[in-house]
């Protein structure tokens, strides 16, 4: 009786620490979208830094590498990324994410300035095998991505 | 009896009577601008310097529509919500009508023409610092803007708030015309002193501050809570940014970070005017932020 009575409340308690383990831990579609984005603008700020460091003079320029970033950074531009730009996602809904509400009060505007950057980048693209067409472009991108930036994200989170 | 009874009278009287003259508007007179003469390019650069259209254009306005500085951008606060007013050369909506000493005691006192105190969301607590000779240039070169006769949207603020008059007290604690770190600097340095304290009014939002609204100075640039939403304003002391003074003058003239991230938030706004200075005066503000007392 007394066993048994240590063994229920052992295991009550062990399931309420497993819970609270598990709600700590489980990663909601939300969260995994919010994921995905952060990974997409990283990889775009790495590629973007390729061509931005050879525009500043501080990498020697160097046509292939120019081209393969500019390729990556035309290739991620022009994705499709609907499917992680989920509803439910701001940083009104969830932690460790600065996408501001607006962002899904305003998807035309969104949708253009997303439209914006996939034609900096293209022309970007076109214009990687020299230097002088990377630091012509450069400005252009930057641009775009600060458009977005400007309205859509949380300073500084 | 009849004694205590008129010294508490008189304890009254006087004690309003010290109010009455802390809380009056401080209007100055013509002698500040005598002998100054405007200078409309020079104006321009105190325009871009000062972020007039940051603030000021309608909201949403891009490219050659950033000089219609009808106003309208909403500022909510906990105070209540304040709108930006007209300050296109409009006679009648906007300040077609101010004179350069109009334009002085705004930007200096925070008094409006009529005599009544400004609310601070005018960063007139860092325009105290602008020198008196860029004001009478930036008067010349906002009369050549585009005039809007959109009238300014009354602010939505709570009570007492909304007490113009109590206003005075608050710059009675708060208004200073000091600099925030000491001389025996280098030209570079005090030119940047000047860009920041005075007519970038970067501490507005990059310092925290009290419960009265005014700037934490012993915490000055040291980041604070963004004044409109969530998250925060950067600590850009030394003892967080961490950037060299390229680092800042290339992000001060591109929007990009060390990492090719872009600016975002309202600092995409002041990027699009610095970014029309000289060089050397984004230089200037990248050497005085390293001369800033580090906050952790």
């Amino acid at each position: 009786m007394r066993f048994s009575r240590i063994f229920v409340t052992g295991s009550i308690v062990a399931s309420l620490i497993g819970t609270a383990v598990f709600a700590g831990s489980h990663i909601t579609p939300e969260m995994a979208a919010a994921k995905a984005r952060q990974s997409h603008m990283q990889l775009s700020a790495f590629n973007l830094g390729i061509l931005g460091e050879m525009a500043k003079g501080t990498v020697e320029f160097d046509a292939a590498a120019s081209q393969a970033a500019a390729d990556n950074l035309a290739a991620l531009a022009t994705m499709n990324q609907t499917a992680y730009w989920k509803a439910g996602s701001s940083n009104f809904d969830i932690e460790n994410t600065a996408a501001l509400p607006e962002i899904w009060d305003n998807i035309p505007d969104v949708v253009a300035k997303a439209q914006g950057l996939a034609e900096a980048a293209v022309a970007m693209q076109a214009s990687a095998g020299t230097l002088e067409g990377v630091q012509a472009n450069i400005g252009a991108v930057g641009g775009a991505c600060g458009a977005c930036h400007k309205v859509y994200r949380q300073p500084n989170n | 009896m009849r004694h205590w009874l008129i010294v508490c009278v008189a304890l009254t009287l006087a004690g309003a009577a010290v109010f009455w003259w802390i809380t009056r508007p401080v209007m100055a007179s013509a002698e500040v601008l005598a002998g100054l003469e405007p200078d409309v390019a020079a104006g321009q650069q105190v325009y871009y310097a000062g972020g007039c259209s940051s603030c000021h254009a309608v909201p949403e306005a891009e490219g050659e529509a950033k000089l219609m500085l009808a106003g309208g951008r909403a500022f909510p606060s906990p105070y209540g919500t304040f709108y930006a007013p007209n300050i296109s050369p409009d006679p009648v909506q906007g300040i077609g009508g101010w004179t350069a000493l109009d334009l002085y005691n705004a930007m200096h006192n925070g008094t409006s023409p009529e005599g009544a105190h400004y609310f601070p969301a005018f960063p007139y607590a860092s325009y105290i610092k602008v020198a008196a000779q860029d004001i009478v240039s930036l008067h010349a070169y906002l009369q050549t803007l585009p005039a809007s006769d959109t009238a300014s949207r009354p602010h939505e603020l709570r009570f007492p708030f909304n007490i113009r008059r109590s206003l005075g007290g608050w710059k009675f604690l708060f208004l200073r015309d000091d600099w925030n770190i000491p001389d025996s600097l280098t030209e570079a340095e005090t030119r940047g002193r000047y860009l920041v304290e005075a007519l970038g009014h970067c501490g507005e939002c990059h310092t925290p501050r009290g419960p009265l609204g005014g700037l934490q100075l012993d915490r000055w640039m040291g980041g604070a809570p963004n004044p409109v939403g969530k998250g925060n304003i950067p600590n850009i002391t030394p003892g967080k940014l961490t950037w060299s003074e390229g680092d800042i003058v290339e992000y001060l003239s591109s929007g990009f970070t060390p990492e090719f991230d872009t600016a975002g938030g309202h600092m995409v706004n002041v990027i699009e005017n610095i970014a029309r200075l000289p060089e050397s005066d984004r230089a200037a503000i990248a050497a005085y932020l390293k001369r800033l007392t580090p906050i952790p």
